[in-house]
């Protein structure tokens, strides 16, 4: 296997440009929705508004003002799948269409999903969801085959301000820890990573800066896998049987004993 | 703030809602079915095989719902075959692989003890499938079924916890409670069916005694459900929570005990009503926790 690959983000430097949405639909040759009318959100400038099946790079912007709005900062931050080392949606998958790459990313294969939408909901960060053209659930697959080619992801090579940065795991992490170092003396004494250790979910793929709370940016703060449930809840259904068949078995027993009973007086 | 509350809904709606109501019907009237056969009297079969027949139409009607709620329904075998090299694909840690494995084996087993009910009552004039209503083939088939039907009247429930959605995943107890319901639910269809089936009195009256205290059991860890939540409270106080009150702790639950206690208050018509509401109840508990987790 190749050494993992994915992307780190850092949210300090990105400019709401949205080059990466585009360049993600223009490679993977994503259809605009509603035939490309101009829809607005009506509360925000964000008008591509969530991760989906057309749409596998979110440019989110997070406006924070006061009420009379005389101070104020955006966060911006190109959201798109984590490629978590633990994936919740693979695990559920019943296809076996959700696959591990050999770069340790998580790909789905539109040719094998049938559509199910089990991975949607076991998903903890909301990123997949069902293309209507193609009716099988979609995502971002980092650009399996530009990989594949040697060249990076269409919206890494787009950013013009190199918030998304792609490489080998290992080494966007040291540049990573050492953008943190970098933030903290200068005085963002909020800046941290998420994702880049083994703590959520094994570790995300695809792991940012952040420069406040998770739950600011849209994301969950301990995501969790769907299985994580899986033995207690089972092992409850099969007492349950066990005692629904004891008490079908007691009925007709004391049915039996009555019977006998009656037939004894 | 929720870390499940991130996820999206899969938008599984009203045919995944009457799955798991059919398919819970279907596997609690095999498991029913085979209980009278295996440890009944000789008069219990007519209504054995009215379990098995409700078995098999209700195991079709789940395999039809649930290709129909696929977005790609011609790639429903996907769940079984991998579409690429051909090779059976069972994931045992994915509820719906194993459970389309089950629903596959449990529509065999329901299939065979159909024909061999129908064969039995002689309906049908083939010899071989009466075989499997007697000996050792007999009482095999209904054990393997038995246990079958009741792993597909259950999974729906894991399934749904093996997911991030809040509600759902918030506790162990929707396996356990689907079973419950696919077995009192089971119990009121033949009760009801009875009516126009010839049956014996005395598996009458343990069809009723079984459902009596299954709804017991049901109230309990539906009660148990609904408190177990300290996180997600609004659900209780939205549609989903009103429908679980209203629709299944009084309508579905509490009037058919009711009923049970008191047979005289509706006079003749008591059994027939109590099992039509534990029939509406087990409907509405599907509808209540499938749909109300998706629109929070």
């Amino acid at each position: 296997m190749a050494e993992p690959m994915g992307f780190y983000t850092d949210t300090t430097v990105c400019i709401g440009c949205k080059a990466c949405e585009v360049a993600c639909k223009e490679w993977n040759q994503l259809p605009a929705t509603q035939g490309g009318a101009n829809t607005l959100s009506g509360n925000s400038y964000d008008n591509t508004r969530q991760l989906d099946g057309m749409h596998w790079r979110h440019v989110k912007f997070i406006e924070q003002f006061t009420p009379d709005r005389a101070h104020g900062r955006w966060l911006m931050m190109s959201d798109v799948c984590k490629h978590c080392v633990q994936a919740g949606c693979l695990e559920v998958c019943p296809t076996g269409a959700i696959i591990r790459s050999e770069f340790d990313t998580v790909v789905i294969q539109a040719d094998a999903c049938n559509g199910c939408r089990a991975c949607i909901t076991a998903c903890p960060f909301g990123v997949i969801e069902i293309n209507p053209v193609s009716k099988t659930a979609q995502k971002c697959t980092l650009c399996y085959d530009r990989m594949q080619a040697g060249l990076e992801p269409a919206c890494a090579k787009a950013c013009p301000t190199d918030s998304i940065q792609f490489g080998t795991i290992s080494d966007l992490r040291g540049r990573a820890q050492q953008r943190v170092q970098q933030l903290h003396d200068r005085g963002e004494t909020r800046a941290y990573l998420y994702g880049a250790d083994e703590n959520i979910l094994g570790g995300l793929n695809s792991f940012y800066l952040l420069v406040d709370e998770p739950e600011v940016y849209g994301l969950p703060r301990h995501p969790r896998l769907p299985t994580r449930r899986l033995t207690w809840s089972t092992a409850f259904a099969a007492v349950g049987a066990v005692v629904v068949g004891m008490l079908g078995l007691l009925g007709l027993r004391k049915r039996r004993m009555e019977t006998v009973a009656r037939s004894e007086m | 703030m929720l870390d499940t509350l991130f996820t999206k809904p899969p938008r599984w709606e009203w045919l995944i809602v009457w799955y798991f109501f059919l398919g819970g019907i279907a596997g609690g009237s095999y498991f029913l079915a085979a209980l009278l056969d295996l440890w009944g009297d000789e008069r219990d079969r007519s209504t054995a095989r009215l379990g098995y027949y409700l078995a098999f139409i209700g195991v079709v009607l789940s395999g039809l719902l649930l290709t129909i709620d696929l977005n790609r329904p011609e790639r429903f075998w996907h769940m079984l075959i991998m579409s690429e090299r051909g090779w059976p694909v069972f994931k045992y840690w994915s509820p719906m692989s194993i459970g389309s494995w089950a629903l596959l084996l449990f529509g065999g087993f329901a299939s065979i003890s159909a024909f061999a009910a129908l064969a039995e009552e002689g309906t049908l004039r083939w010899s071989w499938p009466r075989a499997m209503r007697r000996g050792v083939a007999g009482k095999t088939l209904a054990i393997l079924g038995g246990l079958c039907g009741f792993f597909v009247a259950s999974y729906t429930g894991v399934l749904l916890t093996v997911t991030n959605r809040p509600m759902w995943t918030d506790t162990n107890l929707l396996g356990l409670l689907f079973l419950l319901s696919a077995a009192s639910t089971a119990a009121a269809c033949l009760l009801l069916l009875s009516h126009w089936w010839t049956t014996f009195a005395p598996t009458l009256q343990w069809l009723s005694w079984f459902d009596n205290h299954v709804l017991w059991l049901e109230l309990l860890v539906l009660m148990s459900f609904m408190l177990w939540f300290g996180t997600v409270t609004d659900w209780r106080l939205n549609m989903g929570g009103l429908m679980l009150l209203l629709g299944v702790v009084l309508v579905g639950i509490l009037t058919p005990l009711v009923l049970h206690a008191r047979p005289g208050l509706l006079g003749k018509a008591s059994p027939l009503v109590s099992a039509a509401l534990v029939l509406c109840g087990g409907f509405v508990l599907r509808a209540g926790i499938v749909l109300s987790a998706q629109r929070l």
